[in-house]
């Protein structure tokens, strides 16, 4: 099976540099986003088929790399689960991206960096020693910020773009310590020797809070996630669905397969740590996502929101695993896993959304939409199954793993140590508080974009996706559905690498009467997407066959309800920032809101403002200070360029000496 | 034999730092130039000493050289450098006398420190008196280089530093000559070029005072 991974990654690559060579070849978007798909498929193949039914070799050393080294790769189940995630993700925005690159300006731009995005992430999955893992963990990088400097003309792309590279830079200087201190002083970079290593747990927190940086930060944990919010939406949306889908969740498979399988057993206290980074970070982000204005922005902060909440369930899983409860630890973790391998479906789905109304209108700013249901049916159908399945609403796919999530948050009381007994129930209650107002999130969402009125002249005229888009959109619509009405199966497939992880696993769930899911049989709390299906179906279709059936048939379309002023602007709906105003009042702190109300004097014509200013903190009381400091270091260092040949002497002199009497002093 | 070995090589080690003490309260070119010929002399004999207890016949090469090349020619070339350039006698020190004798002696005793604390017993007790005399050199002879203004006290500065080096270099036994012929022509080669510059740097600023320099660097930020 490596052999074939292998094959379809150096086949990427292969199509990268064609694409590079090649410019100006008539229908080369349509072949390059072909074969990515078809490679996509093929990589997603072998993952399924490495997990369900393990055949044949899964390792493998390539004479290249590092001389002492080589490129160690292999494949397993954790492994295998990634990359079946990836193909599928990959194979979906391929698809999109053969419809939606032919509206792109410059696909010379995207084309020869997008397949070789792909096969970095997939050699970052079958990485087997840190080298590899590395190098094509920093290609990946690049190539996805090549990537997000595809509109280079605009402003805000350029510096997303920049903000973009210093943090991938920060995050890779992170894992390269981390991996570092994991390899010890005889260098044993092999992920093998690496789990041979005993490592202390002062050594272990120091990885695993490397980890959290490196890691984290690309995946969008709070406070290193500023660069998410605005890279990913400035990216082609089909890239915007990869990085939101499937590049963060590659950082999620960084962060286990260091904290859970090179690491070893950990101690307790490190758990409180992801906790409580993962839950923050999931309530900040959704409470960004209700305040943004702009329909990719909002779905890029509620990526950071499910980033949050996987990484609170990984937390559960150390804290579980740390003190001996595999059993609880392997729902914690099948959690985790299922929520990301959801997160890719309906994020895409999303991202896909987006950017077919961005196609269709041109506009990404919420308020300049409206009414696209009457225009675009087929995408707004597509668009409330991927909204249903974010906001966690069963019988999809969102509501099986929080629901899973919060199975193991319950659990918490036969934890010993009191701390996290505290601990967890409120974190708990975090994840409530962010399931709840990611409903908010995006029925606002749904309703100004696809409900109402046209905002604007482009959203009144606006044309149904063409046929590769709703494609796309169509396959990851009815995964999702499938993945919430069968989620058993899902539950099945994940669960070798749930073993690899946490040494357990929860007991099968796919051929349990009525598909339902009982994860802990002794605690005999269960859920059956199908049954709630099957009611949802013979509810929702019965009340609409009576209402047709003895109300009335025919549809009748009237004036829109004008509070009795005639002739109601579109303005005067219900918008944006209309939705976002009770969550902004209650929770301005957190944002540094201020309105201001400008009134004109009295006699003066022009009209009264209201202004809402709003800030992400992180950037005050952290970025900021950090790069004051770096202008004043540099400032002052500055000086050190003009000083004379005896003060540069001097200079030598007193190292020297310094260093010296250091010896002295230590010896 | 081996306490008179121990105790002239010693003296004459000594005597080295010394003549650096001395050398860093000259305040006359001429007078730093002469001091500078002498612990030239004293090298030579220290090294030549050295070859004749370790019985090592290229070390009697390179007290020649060093009797030659620092003690004769050096301060020779030194002297017609500074009666050609016409400079004023007078050396400009940045800090006093005494301050500056004060922190030599800081260095002696850090230096001897470090050497006693860092050698081993094994080695041979000459060996590690020899280091720390050797380090003290260099260090007073560094220390020169950063007291003083004028560049020709600062090219002495610089020739007194490697008489330190090689007197390490003749203490530690079995140093390559190849690397002592080595060293000894790239420190004539650096006079040469210093001097070369002197004249440039005269000839642009009418001092060989390097911080007369200091206001024509463009770039200076104010």
């Amino acid at each position: 099976m490596i052999l074939a991974a292998v094959a379809c990654v150096g086949l990427l690559f292969a199509l990268s540099l064609a694409a590079a060579l090649s410019p100006g070849v008539a229908r080369a978007s349509f072949l390059v986003y072909g074969a990515s798909a078809a490679l996509c498929i093929a990589l997603g193949i072998v993952g399924f088929v490495s997990l369900a039914f393990p055949v044949g070799s899964a390792e493998m050393t390539l004479p290249i790399g590092l001389p002492w080294l080589g490129t160690h790769l292999r494949i397993d189940a954790l492994a295998a689960l990634f990359l079946l995630l990836l193909g599928t993700g990959g194979a979906a925005a391929s698809v999109y991206a053969i419809g939606y690159g032919r509206h792109e300006a410059e696909p010379q731009r995207t084309l020869p960096f997008y397949p070789g995005f792909l096969g970095a992430m997939a050699v970052v999955l079958i990485a087997d020693d840190a080298f590899t893992f590395l190098l094509s963990w920093e290609v990946m990088s690049l190539l996805s910020w090549a990537l997000v400097l595809t509109h280079h003309r605009g402003e805000d792309a350029r510096r997303a773009s920049y903000i973009y590279l210093m943090m991938a830079g920060c995050g890779t200087m992170a894992l390269l310590l981390a991996f570092g201190l994991m390899a010890g002083a005889e260098g044993g970079y092999g992920f093998a020797a690496i789990r041979a290593n005993g490592h202390s747990p002062a050594l272990a927190a120091a990885v695993l809070a490397l980890m959290l940086l490196g890691t984290g930060s690309k995946a969008g944990l709070m406070p290193v996630h500023v660069w998410l919010p605005v890279a990913h939406p400035a990216a082609p949306s089909h890239v915007s669905a990869l990085m939101s889908g499937v590049m963060t969740k590659v950082a999620v498979y960084g962060f286990v397969r260091v904290a859970f399988d090179l690491l070893g057993p950990l101690p307790w206290w490190i758990s409180p740590v992801v906790i409580v980074a993962g839950a923050g970070t999931a309530v900040m982000g959704i409470l960004f996502a209700i305040l943004d204005t702009d329909s990719k922005r909002v779905l890029a902060w509620s990526t950071i929101e499910n980033v949050g909440v996987i990484f609170a369930a990984l937390g559960l899983a150390l804290a579980f695993r740390a003190s001996g409860m595999p059993g609880l630890a392997a729902l914690a973790m099948t959690a985790a896993l299922v929520h990301a391998m959801n997160h890719m479906l309906f994020k895409s789905l999303l991202f896909m959304v987006a950017g077919a109304v961005l196609v269709a209108t041109g506009k990404r700013e919420l308020d300049a939409l409206g009414g696209l249901i009457h225009r675009m049916p087929v995408t707004a159908v597509l668009a409330l199954i991927g909204v249903t399945a974010i906001a966690a609403l069963p019988p999809l796919n969102g509501f099986v793993s929080e629901w899973l999530l919060f199975q193991s948050v319950l659990q918490s009381p036969q934890l010993p140590q009191p701390g996290l007994q505290f601990l967890v129930p409120a974190a708990g209650g975090i994840l409530a508080l962010t399931a709840a107002l990611a409903a908010a999130a995006f029925v606002r969402f749904y309703g100004v974009i696809f409900l109402g009125r046209p905002r604007e002249d482009a959203a009144a005229n606006a044309v149904e996706a063409d046929r590769w888009l709703l494609g796309a959109m169509a396959g990851l619509a009815i995964l999702c559905v499938l993945a919430g009405v069968l989620p058993g199966f899902l539950i099945d497939l994940v669960g070798p690498a749930v073993e690899i992880a946490t040494g357990a696993q929860i007991a099968p769930q796919g051929g349990n009467a009525w598909l339902t899911l009982v994860p802990l049989p002794e605690v005999k709390s269960s859920y059956s997407g199908f049954l709630v299906m099957i009611f949802v179906a013979i509810s929702g279709g019965g009340t609409a066959w009576i209402v047709h059936r003895v109300a009335s048939r025919g549809l009748r379309r009237g004036p829109a309800w004008d509070c009795g002023f005639p002739n109601a602007e579109p303005n005067t709906q219900y918008g944006a920032g209309s939705f976002a105003q009770p969550i902004r009042r209650a929770f301005g702190p957190v944002f540094a809101a201020r309105e201001t109300v400008v009134m004109p004097p009295p006699g003066d014509l022009s009209p009264a403002r209201h202004e809402v200013e709003t800030a992400d903190l992180s950037w005050r009381h952290l970025y900021e200070p950090i790069l004051g400091a770096v202008d004043a270091v540099t400032t002052r260092a500055n000086d050190m360029q003009f000083l004379t040949i005896r003060r540069y002497l001097s200079l030598v002199f007193g190292t020297l000496i310094l260093l010296l009497v250091g010896l002295a002093i230590w010896n | 034999m081996q306490t008179y070995a121990f105790d002239i090589s010693h003296l004459l080690a000594g005597s080295l730092v010394l003549v650096s003490f001395m050398m860093i309260y000259q305040d006359r070119l001429y007078a730093l130039l002469n001091t500078f010929a002498l612990q030239a002399v004293l090298l030579a004999a220290a090294v030549a000493w050295q070859a004749f207890i370790q019985g090592a016949s290229h070390l009697y090469a390179s007290a020649a050289i060093a009797l030659v090349f620092k003690a004769i020619i050096v301060p020779w070339a030194l002297h017609r450098l500074v009666q050609r350039l016409g400079i004023q006698r007078e050396v400009e020190t940045v800090a006093g006398v005494v301050p500056t004798m004060l922190a030599g002696m800081g260095l002696v005793a850090l230096s001897i420190l470090l050497m006693l604390e860092l050698t081993t017993t094994t080695e041979s007790a000459l060996a590690r008196e020899d280091l720390a005399f050797a380090l003290s050199v260099i260090l007073l002879g560094m220390l020169m280089m950063v007291t003083r203004r004028n560049a020709v006290s600062q090219v002495v500065g610089f020739m007194s530093l490697e008489n330190g080096l090689i007197l390490a270099a003749a203490g530690a036994e079995g140093m390559p000559f190849v690397v002592e012929i080595s060293v000894a022509f790239s420190v004539l080669i650096a006079m040469i070029v210093i001097g070369v510059f002197l004249f440039r740097i005269r000839e642009r600023f009418d001092s060989v005072d390097i911080e007369a320099m200091e206001q024509y660097r463009g770039e200076r930020r104010s």
